[in-house]
């Protein structure tokens, strides 16, 4: 085929090259055919998965997209935007207490919450983000620092215990799936339905933020991050795009903590605590900064990797995690990602 | 009125602990123009070092001198094997690999030493000339060790020529460079000093506050807010902010708002100065060229 092509571009100039890269095919399939099949394959396997294996690890798959959407949400403001935030936690338990309370105290749907802590940690990112505006680099990682290590003081506080229930936090019930269903032997069982659940708000959150950074917005937001003074300059309007970077950022994640308060069924103060920040950072470095699809690689192995990590000692995740964060620096500071393309570079060669 | 002067006292006392971590993180600022997020856990670590010598039988002040020295190669050493490679790096490589030392710290302490709450012994007396109602021997023990350090440190950078070299490299690297400086060992020994600093201030909050792997975080906020209120550059405004804090976070507690959210105070505090004085009180205006 190399031959082939070599000759072609010889005898027939510049004139064919398109063409003939768009009939490449592999194993009989063109590329984008390859691309159907794979989807359909993936799709059958993403609606089979969960009655192919126990509750708990139906459990843990949902916590895996949950950490993706979160990551992806921080991902939009560091990878894309260049803003350092330690605090995306504080979001996250944001999204995560207005499900709860929402659905404790009032009695809300549980679908119907997501929206509410989307827009509510919309406003608070914006919020959020002016000071962000004056503050480069470290100055908003300490701001965003502390922002983290204050949330379950402030969660604490009494003045709103009625509403957070204080240090107990909230006991929910996982929603019941609408009708009955079972496949391969398994029900369709609460963990299983939120599986659907999650995996379509999970579906829509990666379509949306697809959409956002492959148009102008997208490219205005990369702009700021590589050179601010040259992006004002091309008419980009500096403060209102980095604030609402921050509130959409803060929006994504605000969805995957109420996505969390509905699949754990419990929130307290102490579990979004600076570490849950920390990992979320984890996720995008290990995932590759600016990438969409890593967030789901990041979000796998913030899932995955504790747990093994977890049977040498209590401590070793965290020693994990602090290791790889410096060694990936080092090696791979375009993450799992940046690696595949780089081997995806490799192999066209 | 008498609560009253109780609580600026012992707002002094605990203000001198974070202005020794304010000093601590405008020695990393001031050579590296970065700032450690690492620092808390870091101290937190010096703190178990000096307790594990402690319980090996050495006396207070001979494990005191030890764990300084260990702070001060450990210090050095980091710097020397983490930090050296992304010297130059964009300042979220910096940020990251800062976290990532967090983490290591912070579980290396809870792996090695357990996680347990632990005492930590104090070294000075409880009765004294000097102790009064207002006053514990402990508190005003730490308030003079910080006061010590904190001249010692003036002097060295003062009135040596090895500290005259640290200013330097950390001004101008380029023309310190060309003088002969090496200003990535400079670099090594403000690492060396500042965790060196953090140990002290760590085996003097350990008393107060016991000892466990978490210990430090929230005295990081407030050295941090310390820091930026007297200006992130200059060491004298981080001691007297660190001083500042540490009374206004006492009365605010008492009478304002409760204990419960003192940390909030530090989180409002910073973000209050970040964004209306960037320089603090004391800091220099840094002009940047386009």
């Amino acid at each position: 085929m190399q031959t082939t092509s070599n000759v072609q571009s010889a005898g027939a100039a510049a004139a064919v090259s398109a063409p003939a890269a768009a009939e490449a095919r592999y194993l009989g399939f063109t590329a984008r055919q390859w691309g159907w099949v794979l989807g359909i394959v993936g799709g059958i396997a993403l609606i089979c998965a969960p009655f192919l294996m126990k509750n708990y690890r139906v459990f843990q798959l949902n916590l895996v997209m949950i950490y993706a959407v979160a990551v992806l949400g921080l991902n939009l403001l560091t990878g894309y935007g260049g803003q350092i935030s330690l605090g995306h936690g504080a979001f996250y338990a944001v999204g995560a207490y207005t499900a709860a309370i929402l659905m404790d105290r009032f009695g809300v749907p549980y679908w119907a919450t997501l929206p509410i802590a989307a827009v509510l940690c919309l406003v608070l990112g914006y919020l959020m983000g002016f000071p962000a505006l004056r503050l480069g680099g470290h100055y908003l990682a300490l701001a965003t620092f502390a922002l983290a290590l204050a949330v379950p003081q402030l969660l604490k506080y009494k003045g709103i215990e009625d509403w957070t229930g204080g240090v107990q936090g909230i006991v929910l019930m996982k929603p019941q799936p609408p009708f009955e269903f079972s496949l391969f032997g398994e029900k369709l069982s609460e963990d299983r339905w939120l599986y659907f659940f999650i995996l379509f708000v999970t579906v829509i959150m990666f379509v949306l933020m697809w959409n956002l950074m492959r148009g102008r917005v997208g490219r205005a937001i990369v702009a700021i991050r590589d050179h601010p003074i040259a992006a004002a300059a091309m008419g980009v309007n500096l403060p209102v795009f980095k604030s609402a970077t921050f509130g959409v950022s803060a929006a994504f994640t605000g969805v995957a903590g109420a996505l969390g308060a509905i699949a754990v069924a419990f929130v307290a103060p102490d579990s979004f605590n600076v570490f849950l920040s920390i990992t979320f950072l984890v996720g995008v470095v290990v995932g590759g900064l600016a990438s969409i699809p890593g967030a789901i690689f990041g979000a796998i192995f913030i899932q995955y990797v504790p747990n093994i990590a977890d049977q040498i000692s209590k401590s070793a995740p965290w020693a994990v995690y602090g290791v790889f964060l410096i060694l990936l620096m080092y090696l791979m500071p375009t993450g799992v990602m940046g690696m595949l393309r780089l081997l995806a570079a490799r192999l066209k060669r | 009125m008498e609560a009253f002067i109780h609580q600026v006292t012992s707002g002094l006392a605990t203000g001198g602990i974070y202005a020794s971590v304010a000093l601590a993180l405008v020695m990393i600022y001031q050579a590296t123009h970065h700032i450690n997020f690492a620092q808390g856990e870091m101290a937190t670590f010096a703190t178990y070092i000096g307790w594990a010598l402690i319980q090996a039988g050495l006396p207070y002040w001979v494990a005191f001198a030890l764990t300084v020295a260990i702070g001060f190669i450990g210090g050095a050493a980091v710097q020397r094997i983490f930090l050296k490679p992304v010297e130059k790096a964009p300042v979220l490589t910096n940020v990251i690999v800062f976290i990532g030392l967090l983490v290591i710290f912070n579980s290396m302490s809870g792996w090695i030493f357990d996680h347990t709450i632990k005492p930590f012994p104090s070294p000075f007396p409880t009765e004294g000339f000097l102790v009064t109602k207002y006053l514990g021997g402990h508190e005003i023990g730490s308030m003079l060790v910080t006061l010590v350090v904190l001249v010692a440190i003036y002097a060295f950078f003062r009135f040596t020529p090895l500290g005259l070299a640290m200013r330097a490299a950390a001004q101008n690297p380029d023309s310190a460079a060309l003088v002969g400086i090496r200003v990535s060992w400079m670099l090594a020994l403000g690492w060396g000093l500042a965790a060196a600093i953090g140990g002290i201030a760590g085996m003097m909050i350990a008393p107060v506050v016991f000892l466990d792997p978490n210990m430090m975080s929230g005295i990081l906020l407030y050295g941090f807010a310390g820091a930026l209120l007297g200006g992130i550059d200059n060491p004298w405004g981080a001691v007297i902010g660190g001083f500042v804090v540490g009374v206004l976070e006492n009365l605010l507690g008492a009478y304002v708002i409760g204990t419960e959210l003192k940390l909030s105070v530090a989180l409002v505090l910073i973000v209050t100065i970040l964004t209306i004085m960037p320089n603090g009180v004391f800091g220099k205006k840094v002009v940047t060229r386009v």
